[in-house]
């Protein structure tokens, strides 16, 4: 795995802005006055111990939750609600901590799914299929034989997604957000209980989603090698704040951070 | 010595003779995003065309060694050709050799420029770049992931046709100057070196003309019937001498169709989309697809393993004969025809194997149960022998002459005798020239007068009259009481059940006969699936007492067969142990094409050995293993050992050994 070349991602534009974002459920504080930023071509890590808010994070970002404070900022319009709907129609995919796919259907369909934001023709013409329906299916398919290819799915092509092992689905799950076309790619956990071989083929394909297709990434990770690895830049939660919000190498010595992570500022070892 | 026509004695003439003959019917196909991609024997000319050209202006010429490292694609296919329309020669290398391995080849080959499939390759000779002084750009096919790469030695496989076709647009003579380089080309030039992976020591580049090749493979079509309507799929390795025969030469001489897979996990399904009808493998395929069949089988319901079982045991008692058409009652062809409806005919169309007119087992013995079983349900599946320094070719079994413990009569073209000491020794059109750069090794094996010494003992059957094969000369021998031991006929036997991937019999000057065995993860863990034993690895499941329990079971049955066979009586197994790990190329146990190398293996579980003959109940190993990229790390582990009871010697009197 080489090295990410940080300095040209972290000059980039900024692509999604979250601005002192809130958000409690009841009593309990998920996220309090968190700022950051994601920068056009990046990968962005985000981090912390358990319960530190950073699936909430994500939730707020592609709109599944809102936040009662602050506002997110995407390609410069300031919203503070969003349904996912629209944040999947403006270029945010995400995949989830624990896999939501069609069980029953096969890799392909899968990813077929995923194209569904793209569909130009209506019912009418899909229920027919012909003409312009058809010509669409097969630009469709184009798209997504390319993803298979990319991913290296091709054996489990017409295999349904339930009878797959953790890993290949985590795989198939990536390839229907592919599917979309984001700018935004959100990963939650990609690598949880993959073994070591999974985690490099995963961390091998993040990285050639971003030097190929150029998709901005932002991850939700506990495998701190792979964060460290593939990261650009890191932002820090604990407890629903940020902590810190820098490159991996200085994340890795920040005292804050060895703190929330270990208790105790002796034994720093991230 | 046969001749040939001097406008087709190389591989290019032969291109071009295809493409103005038969311009329009397929040459070459590959699954690509999904579709089976077409090209025509006219198109294949342009794209090797193209590619030559722009060889030639990066400074490829006559003489120059070049290596295609990937797995089968058109392209790297066609590389091979292109090269050698300049006269240069190609040294295909094992795609998954480790880049140590790789090292040596090229170096010693004295490569100065390769054709690689993607960034795995490319990393793999960066990684070595400084033992290759001579190697000066690398042509990469897939360009994922390379963007970032030091630009001033690689280049694209595309680029490097534009710059041909450039070339060619702008330049009318550049077309004329390519042509007549092929005509000078002549069938006595060095065509291909191929490395031998050797079960002893380093590889040997094994140097081969076209007139070897063509001549084999012009034999072999004529013994076969094979036309341009054949349809093969290729998925062997590149750099082993059965892919170079079968889906380059003898393609280019019959000019039928090679298919390459999508990806290498999806040969079967790619198979049975075309309906290849020839084929050629090493007994593991065709283990590998009984172990699947027979793991599925045991998941299945009573009724369909009732079934299958039935009628399996019909074909093991009739198919034979049937297919070689022997007289057999009609209550057993209509069961066999209703077995044909049921099971074979959906098995063989699982496997893509429907249409197959022809199928070779080649590379490696094969067991004689796993040979029967393909045949009994009605694979036409046959033996042949060969070498890479014979381009293939030794002997073959033609067509209704088949039996699983012989190899067949020697083919067109080729004399076959054995030596005094019991060695086969051969003389054909398609004997190597040498081993390159290594007169003495060549030396040891061509004798002056065109003999080929194949370090493997056998005799002619005097029932067929066809050759057998009885094991490597140098490791038959005998146990201290003068009982031969031919270690690779009793692995076999233990090969046979699907749970057993790999066993190691040794015996020679011991007093008793031990074995040490691989299990099968795939068939073992269906296995320990359906009995609840519980593993967390490869090593865990090996070490299972329970395992040791079904193990136990085949080694008995082994030893039971063993026992009706006089020669063998004697060489029935004592002790057995269950190996901790998987045996591996990459750590110089296995060939690249699978075989044991025995003497490395022997040696490296020394510590095993000895415990088989002090009588320990158990022994301690470390070994040290090669992950993929290179890097080492150390196993270490305790292994039982099992004793067994031998069955009674049954034969009355031992005989000398043929």
């Amino acid at each position: 795995m080489r090295a990410p070349s940080a300095g040209q991602a972290a000059q980039g534009e900024v692509l999604l802005a979250v601005d002192d974002v809130s958000l409690t459920f009841g009593g309990v504080r998920a996220l309090s006055g968190v700022s950051f930023d994601i920068r056009k071509g990046e990968i962005r890590a985000i981090i912390g111990p358990n319960g530190a808010g950073k699936t909430s994070m994500l939730n707020v970002i592609n709109g599944f939750y809102q936040p009662q404070a602050g506002r997110i900022i995407f390609k410069g319009q300031a919203r503070t609600g969003m349904r996912p709907f629209a944040a999947a129609q403006g270029g945010i995919a995400r995949t989830f901590q624990n896999l939501a796919l069609f069980r029953g259907m096969t890799t392909l369909d899968n990813l077929l799914a995923g194209r569904a934001l793209k569909m130009r023709c209506g019912f009418f013409w899909q229920l027919i299929r012909h003409g312009p329906a058809l010509r669409e299916e097969v630009e469709h398919r184009r798209r997504v034989e390319e993803i298979i290819d990319f991913l290296e799915i091709a054996s489990i092509r017409k295999v349904p997604v339930g009878r797959l092992p953790y890993g290949l689905q985590k795989r198939v799950e990536l390839g229907r957000a592919l599917a979309m076309e984001p700018e935004l790619l959100l990963l939650d956990e990609p690598m949880a209980g993959m073994n070591l071989e999974e985690k490099e083929d995963m961390s091998r394909f993040i990285i050639d989603v971003n030097r190929q297709y150029g998709t901005t990434i932002a991850l939700i990770e506990h495998d701190m090698g792979v964060v460290m690895d593939l990261s650009d830049r890191v932002v820090v939660l604990d407890y629903g704040r940020k902590i810190a919000d820098a490159p991996p190498d200085e994340v890795k010595r920040d005292k804050n951070v060895i703190r929330a992570y270990l208790g105790e500022p002796q034994g720093a070892r991230a | 010595m046969q001749s040939i026509d001097p406008n087709l004695d190389t591989l290019p003439k032969l291109l071009l003779h295809n493409a103005a003959a038969m311009g329009a019917r397929p040459a070459m196909r590959h699954k690509d995003l999904g579709i089976w991609q077409t090209w025509t024997w006219a198109q294949v000319l342009d794209e090797v065309r193209a590619l030559s050209i722009g060889l030639g202006a990066l400074g490829l010429k006559r003489g120059d060694k070049f290596t295609i490292i990937g797995t089968n694609r058109p392209r790297l296919y066609w590389a091979i050709c292109a090269g050698q329309a300049l006269g240069a020669v190609p040294v295909p290398v094992y795609a998954d050799a480790v880049a140590d391995e790789m090292a040596f080849v090229l170096s010693h080959a004295e490569v100065v420029l390769a054709v690689v499939e993607d960034q795995e390759q490319v990393d793999k000779i960066i990684a070595v770049a400084d033992r290759l002084p001579l190697l000066r750009q690398i042509i990469y096919d897939e360009p994922r992931g390379l963007r970032d790469y030091d630009r001033s030695r690689l280049i694209a496989f595309t680029e490097v046709q534009r710059i041909g076709r450039e070339k060619l647009a702008a330049d009318h003579e550049a077309l004329r100057r390519w042509e007549a380089g092929i005509a000078a080309g002549a069938g006595s030039d060095l065509s291909v070196i191929l490395y031998t992976s050797g079960t002893t020591g380093r590889s040997k580049g094994v140097m081969l003309t076209y007139q070897n090749t063509i001549v084999s493979a012009r034999n072999a079509n004529a013994f076969d019937h094979l036309d341009c309507n054949e349809q093969v799929i290729a998925y062997l390795p590149l750099a082993w001498i059965g892919d170079y025969i079968f889906s380059y030469v003898q393609a280019y001489v019959a000019g039928y169709c090679v298919n390459c897979p999508e990806t290498p996990e999806t040969v079967v399904q790619d198979r049975r989309e075309i309906g290849t009808t020839y084929a050629f493998a090493p007994p593991r395929v065709y283990e590998n697809v009984l172990t699947l069949t027979m793991v599925r089988m045991a998941d299945a319901g009573a009724l369909k393993r009732k079934i299958f079982d039935f009628f399996i045991a019909q074909a093991r008692r009739w198919g034979e004969k049937i297919l070689d058409r022997e007289k057999v009652p009609l209550s057993a062809r209509l069961l066999y025809g209703l077995g044909r409806l049921l099971v074979y005919g959906p098995l063989m169309n699982q496997f893509g194997l429907s249409r197959i007119r022809v199928a070779y087992t080649a590379g490696e013995a094969i067991g004689p149960e796993l040979f029967r079983f393909w045949r009994g349900i009605g694979l036409n599946l046959k033996q042949l022998y060969g070498q890479t320094e014979a381009s293939v070719y030794v002997t073959a079994q033609a067509d209704g002459e088949v039996y699983a413990d012989t190899v067949g009569k020697a083919s067109p073209g080729v004399e076959v005798k054995i030596s005094d000491s019991g060695e086969v020794l051969y003389r054909s059109p398609g004997v190597f020239v040498g081993y390159y750069k290594d007169p003495e090794k060549t030396a040891e094996v061509l004798t002056p007068d065109g003999w080929v010494r194949t370090g493997d003992a056998g005799f002619f059957d005097a029932r067929t009259g066809q050759l057998r094969i009885i094991d490597r000369a140098n490791d038959v021998g005998r146990l201290n009481d003068g009982t031969l031991f031919a270690p690779k006929y009793i692995e076999n036997k233990l090969k046979f059940y699907p749970n057993i991937r790999e066993a190691v019999a040794i015996g020679a000057d011991r007093s008793f006969v031990c074995a040490m065995i691989n299990i099968d993860l795939t068939a073992v863990g269906s296995w320990a699936e359906r009995n609840n034993v519980v593993y967390g690895s490869y090593q865990e499941l090996a070490a299972d007492p329970r395992v040791y329990d079904l193990i136990a079971g085949h080694v008995d049955e082994v030893n039971r067969s063993l026992s009706e066979e006089e020669l063998m009586a004697g060489a029935q197994i004592r002790r057995f142990l269950v190996l901790h790990k998987e045996l591996d190329p990459d750590d110089g146990e296995l060939t690249r094409t699978q075989k044991l190398r025995r003497g490395h293996i022997i040696d490296r579980y020394g510590a095993l050995v000895a415990a088989f003959y002090s009588g320990a109940p158990a022994a301690e190993i470390s070994t040290e293993i090669t992950f993929e990229d290179g890097h080492k790390g150390v196993l270490a582990a305790r292994l039982v050992i099992r004793d067994m009871k031998p069955y009674p010697v049954r034969a009355a009197k031992m005989e000398r050994a043929a």
